[in-house]
This record gives C-alpha cells, sequence and structure tokens, in this order.
C-alpha cells in the first residue's frame, strides 16, 4: 500500500525537480571538495618547501626556523613549560589580558560612540581631543601605562583597551550618524522618550556598524596585550616571544605565532557567531539565499 | 451630515473628542537658510482648517511645501512665522494623538512586523500583552495575520504600507498626517491600499491630511482638495468634494460623472502651477 507515495518521494530519473536539486548539491560539494583540495595543497607547498629549503641547506634554519623544529618546539612548550611557567599560563594570561581590554574598550567605545553621536555639543567639544589621544602612537602609551602601573596585568590591559576602544568608538559614532532621519522622525512622532529612542531606534541601527569593528578589535586587544608584555611583564606569550628572540630561538617564536592564530582565530568565530545572533533580521546576501 | 450620527459616541465626549481633532493652519511661512547663506522660502502664508474627522488632500508641484507642511502640524520642526493649531491649541513639539505615515519606509528593518506594529504603545508606556493582543488585532485588521514573525525586508511593498498603516494606526490617532504614503506603489495595489485606507478611516475617523501628487486619488478619497501653488507654497484654492460616502472602491468611482467634473476642475487650477514649477526647474537645469 505504501509503495505510491514511496514511488512518489524517490527522485525519478530524469526532468524532475529532485533531480535537478541533487544536481545542484554534487555541484555544491565537488566545490568545497575542490577548495579544500586545492588549500591543503598550499599549505603542502608552503610548508614543504620551506622544510626542504631549511633541510638543503639553502635557507638557514637558525634564523629562519625550520617547521619540523617548531612543531618540536611546540610540543616541547606544551610538555616542558617555559622559564616562567607553564605555557598553559602564559597563554591564559594573554587571553585574560585581551579579553578584559576587549571588553572595556569596547564598552566605553560603544558608550562614547553612541553619547557622542546623539549630542552634536559633546561632539564639537570632545572631538579635538579623541583626535589628538588618537593620533599617539600606541607604543609610546603602552611605556607610559608599564611606568605608571608596574609590569602586571593591569597596564596590558589598558594598552589593549585603547587599541579597541577608537575602533569601536569611530564605528559606533559613524553608526549612529548614519540612522535613518525617517524611522527616527517616525519614533518620535509616535511617542518615543529620548531614551526609548536610543533603546530601539539607534543602538540597534548602529549595531551593524560596531559589530563590523568588533571583528578587527579584537585582533587588536591581542596586539595590545602581546606589546605590553614583551615591553615588561612576568607571564604571557609577549614574554615567550621576547625570550625567544633573545636566545636566537625562531622556532619558539612561530610556534607562539602560531598559538596566536589560534586563539585570534577563535575569537573572530565567537564574533561571527554573535554577529549571526544579533543581526539574523538582516536580508541575506544574494549567495546566503536559499535559492538554487 | 447624516453620516455623522451614525458614530456611536455620547453626544457629550463626542463633542469633546471632535473638537481635539481639528487643524487649524494660519498664515503658516516657512524659511530656510541655503548653504550659500541665502534665505529660502519655502512656504508663504499657508492658511487651511481641517475638520474634526474629516479627510482633507493637498495637492500641488513638486517642490512646493508640501512635506514641510506636515512637518510643523506634526510637530517634527517648527514654523518661521504663523501656527498650527490641533485642538485649539498650538503645536509645540511632537503632539499627542497625531499619526504620521511616510512616503518612504519608515519601518525598523530590525524588528519583526509585530515588533513594528507594537513600537506605538509600547513607547506610550501600555503593557507588552496589552499591546501585543492590540498589535495582532491591527495587523488582522489590514490582513497580515499569519505574517507576525516576517521582517520587513521580507515583505512586498504593498505588505510593508500596510504594516505601516497598522502602525500608525494602532494608537488610534485623533490626527492622521500621510505624505504620498502610497507614492512608491504600483497602480493597482495603489488602488486596493486607497479602499482599505478608506474602511480603516471611517472605523476610527481621524482628522486627515493627505499629500499626494496623484490628482484622481486626491478626489476619490478626500472630502477637501487644498491646491497649493508653486513655489514658495501657498494655498491657491481648495475643493470641497461632495461624493457621497462610503464611497466603496476607488476603482469604480473614476467613471461617475460628478468625480469626472471635479477632477477636471480641480485639474485646470493645478496645471498652471505644475507647468509653472516645471518650467522653472527645466530652466535652472538649462
Ligand atoms: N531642511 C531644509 N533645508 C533647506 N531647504 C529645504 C529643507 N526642507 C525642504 N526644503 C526645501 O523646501 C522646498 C519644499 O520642500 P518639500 O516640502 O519637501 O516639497 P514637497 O513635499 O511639496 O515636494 C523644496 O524646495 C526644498 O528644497
Ligand atoms: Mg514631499
Amino acid at each position: 500500500m505504501t509503495t505510491t507515495s514511496a514511488v512518489s518521494t524517490r527522485p525519478v530519473k530524469d526532468g524532475t525537480p529532485s533531480t535537478a536539486a541533487d544536481a545542484a548539491k554534487r555541484a555544491a560539494r565537488r566545490r568545497t571538495a575542490q577548495v579544500w583540495a586545492a588549500r591543503v595543497a598550499l599549505a603542502a607547498v608552503v610548508i614543504g618547501g620551506w622544510q626542504a629549503f631549511t633541510t638543503w641547506g639553502i635557507v638557514d634554519p637558525f634564523f629562519f626556523g625550520q617547521p619540523s623544529g617548531i612543531a618540536k618546539r611546540l610540543v616541547d612548550l606544551f610538555q616542558n613549560g617555559t622559564e616562567f611557567g607553564s605555557f598553559y599560563a602564559n597563554i591564559w594570561t594573554t587571553i585574560q589580558e585581551a579579553l578584559a581590554g576587549f571588553a572595556l574598550g569596547a564598552i566605553t567605545g560603544v558608550v562614547f560612540g553612541v553619547t557622542l553621536g546623539q549630542s552634536r555639543f559633546l561632539a564639537d567639544v570632545l572631538g579635538p581631543y579623541i583626535k589628538m589621544v588618537n593620533a599617539i602612537p600606541r607604543i609610546v602609551l603602552g611605556s607610559i601605562f608599564i611606568v605608571a602601573f608596574g609590569i602586571g596585568v593591569l597596564p596590558k590591559i589598558l594598552l589593549a583597551a585603547v587599541l579597541v576602544f577608537f575602533i569601536v568608538f569611530f564605528n559606533a559614532f559613524q553608526g549612529v550618524r548614519e540612522v535613518d532621519r525617517n524611522i527616527l522622525a517616525n519614533a518620535k512622532v509616535l511617542g518615543a522618550s529620548q531614551t526609548q529612542i536610543t533603546r530601539h531606534v539607534i543602538v540597534p541601527s548602529a549595531l551593524t556598524w560596531i559589530i563590523a569593528s568588533l571583528h578587527s578589535a579584537f585582533g587588536f586587544a591581542i596586539v595590545g596585550a602581546l606589546v605590553g608584555e614583551v615591553l615588561g611583564a612576568q607571564s604571557g606569550l609577549g614574554l615567550v616571544i621576547k625570550t625567544a628572540q633573545n636566545n636566537f630561538d625562531p622556532n619558539g617564536v612561530f610556534a607562539t605565532m602560531l598559538i596566536i592564530s589560534v586563539i585570534v582565530l577563535g575569537a573572530e568565530w565567537l564574533i561571527g557567531k554573535l554577529e549571526h545572533r544579533l543581526l539574523s533580521w538582516r536580508p541575506p546576501a544574494p549567495t546566503e539565499a536559499n535559492s538554487l | 451630515m447624516a453620516s455623522r450620527n451614525d458614530v456611536a459616541v455620547s453626544p457629550g465626549s463626542e463633542k469633546i473628542g471632535r473638537d481635539s481633532a481639528r487643524v487649524e493652519i494660519s498664515g503658516l511661512t516657512k524659511r530656510f537658510l541655503t548653504p550659500a547663506g541665502e534665505v529660502f522660502t519655502a512656504l508663504e502664508d499657508v492658511s487651511f482648517t481641517v475638520e474634526p474627522g474629516q479627510f482633507c488632500a493637498v495637492v500641488g508641484p513638486t517642490g512646493c511645501g508640501k512635506s514641510t507642511t506636515l512637518s510643523m502640524v506634526s510637530g517634527l520642526d517648527r514654523p518661521s512665522e504663523g501656527s498650527v493649531k490641533v485642538g485649539g491649541r498650538e503645536v509645540e513639539g511632537v503632539t499627542d494623538g497625531v499619526s504620521f505615515m511616510f512616503q518612504t519606509d519608515a519601518l525598523l528593518p530590525w524588528k519583526s512586523v509585530l515588533g513594528n506594529v507594537l513600537m506605538g504603545p509600547v513607547f506610550r508606556g501600555v503593557p507588552k500583552p496589552q499591546a501585543q493582543a492590540s498589535a495582532r488585532d491591527w495587523l488582522r485588521r489590514v490582513g497580515l495575520t499569519g505574517f507576525e514573525d516576517r521582517y520587513p525586508h521580507q515583505l512586498s511593498g504593498g505588505m510593508r504600507k500596510r504594516v505601516a498603516m497598522a502602525a500608525a494606526l494602532i494608537n488610534e490617532p485623533k490626527i492622521l498626517i500621510m505624505d504620498e504614503p502610497f507614492g512608491a506603489l504600483d497602480v493597482q495595489t495603489k488602488a486596493i491600499m486607497s479602499t482599505e485606507l478608506l474602511g480603516l478611516w471611517e472605523q476610527i475617523r481621524p482628522s486627515v491630511i493627505f499629500i499626494t501628487h496623484d490628482l484622481d486619488e486626491a478626489v476619490a478619497l478626500a472630502d477637501r482638495v487644498v491646491v497649493m501653488t508653486s513655489s514658495p507654497g501657498s494655498v491657491k484654492a481648495v475643493f470641497d468634494i461632495d461624493l457621497p460616502r462610503p464611497r466603496g472602491a476607488v476603482q469604480e468611482i473614476r467613471f461617475q460623472p460628478r468625480f469626472i467634473e471635479l477632477q477636471h476642475q480641480i485639474w485646470e487650477t493645478l496645471r498652471e502651477e505644475v507647468e509653472r514649477a516645471y518650467a522653472r526647474t527645466a530652466g535652472g537645469t538649462a
């Protein structure tokens, strides 16, 4: 009895929508496979070439490291740690500093951006000062923070926060300025108070800009933490890199770099998830649209 | 006159409600400072009155200051001279009981259809469950049941207009101002939307100021048509439209002899202004 329905749901050989869909899916799978094959090939060529050139002595591994050496050094770092505590502890120090700096910088950036974006007066008064502080090279700020707050985590957090602040601030500010005037007028006519306008109109509208800035901002938070650690620290990946550099250990530098990239990529992925959740109302880009 | 007695409200409250819905525009003048530092007069001495519950259409050549007039009626902008009175009180800032429907979309793209219609009551402090119930009811009235969870970008232009209409009417405004609300729609959708607007207007009977560049639309919908001159805008003529109500579908009223007669009369008045405005812009660019 069920045969009729079974037949109708099974893809029929020719010219039916389901075969067209299958063909499209197969094409998409084939493309994904090709992309991945090309990626792996590229990595194999670069890493293999690096390994080969250093093995053959064309490039000196003493200065430029060697992939196999980096792998060994990485294992060694994880197993035996560093002179200043386990490798995990150092990774954790840097992550903490970067996260705290990121949070501090992002929150103050959004608050200042949204406030100044809405107040012409405040923007006019504070604008020149903000530009002035923004013009200071950040490394100098790092030195000032270390002198002022010692070599604990605080100066690194502050340096990371300053780097993040300016990126987020300028984006939030611009985002507020770009709010659709019609939507604003409509909310006013509907009886919204200033706080309601900020909450229901301005912030959601600026969010597209803010989230876009967060992507690059986390990278800068890591940079802030690392630079702070290189300038002076008791623990952290910046210190590991600096020590490796002083010991003429390029493999140690590369191994730590690898870990840092993993951290940044992980954060990037999380921010992507957040973006997807907060901006789910946006129309999908043409490639994402579920059309065939 | 007879139709007013149909409204089932006690005479006392009806009187208060009606008087507070009168819009009196008198001597309204608006000047802007151009970037070059010159004074540009957009509106000059505009005066007309919209009686409580009346549907008033405003037509005029583009750039004659129609939108500017509305922004002062809604309290979004201030007059340079003259005044707008709503219910006998001068408009200062955004006025309670006024809803605005804009030409371009003013929906919040990050809120669902239901969320958008909810905004009016929420801004006024109505408790959420009550606001939701009323938003659902209004979505039903504009024929959008089942679309509550969609986002505006997932709707057609006509559906977005319905959402905007529900959002504007949910506060049961005494005064509804509309700035070319259906200007961007195709002819068929526009006719359907106009008919629906008339139906809803008859239910809650706010005073309406309706800007349009479509003379047919103005005559089909309104009790009174105000014709404005080209820039600087002022009132050229006011026509009372004595077509009987309820008027039914706007597509059909167009063929009545009286409609054609009125339309022709108003067009004679308007044409001169449109031609003058056109000659000015064409001359300016040449
Ligand atoms: N904020 C403003 N600053 C300067 N000029 C303006 C401003 N708003 C409107 N105008 C000018 O006033 C005139 C009337 O504009 P508007 O009311 O939008 O016309 P309409 O809606 O009748 O087409 C136009 O010439 C326009 O350029
Ligand atoms: Mg206009």
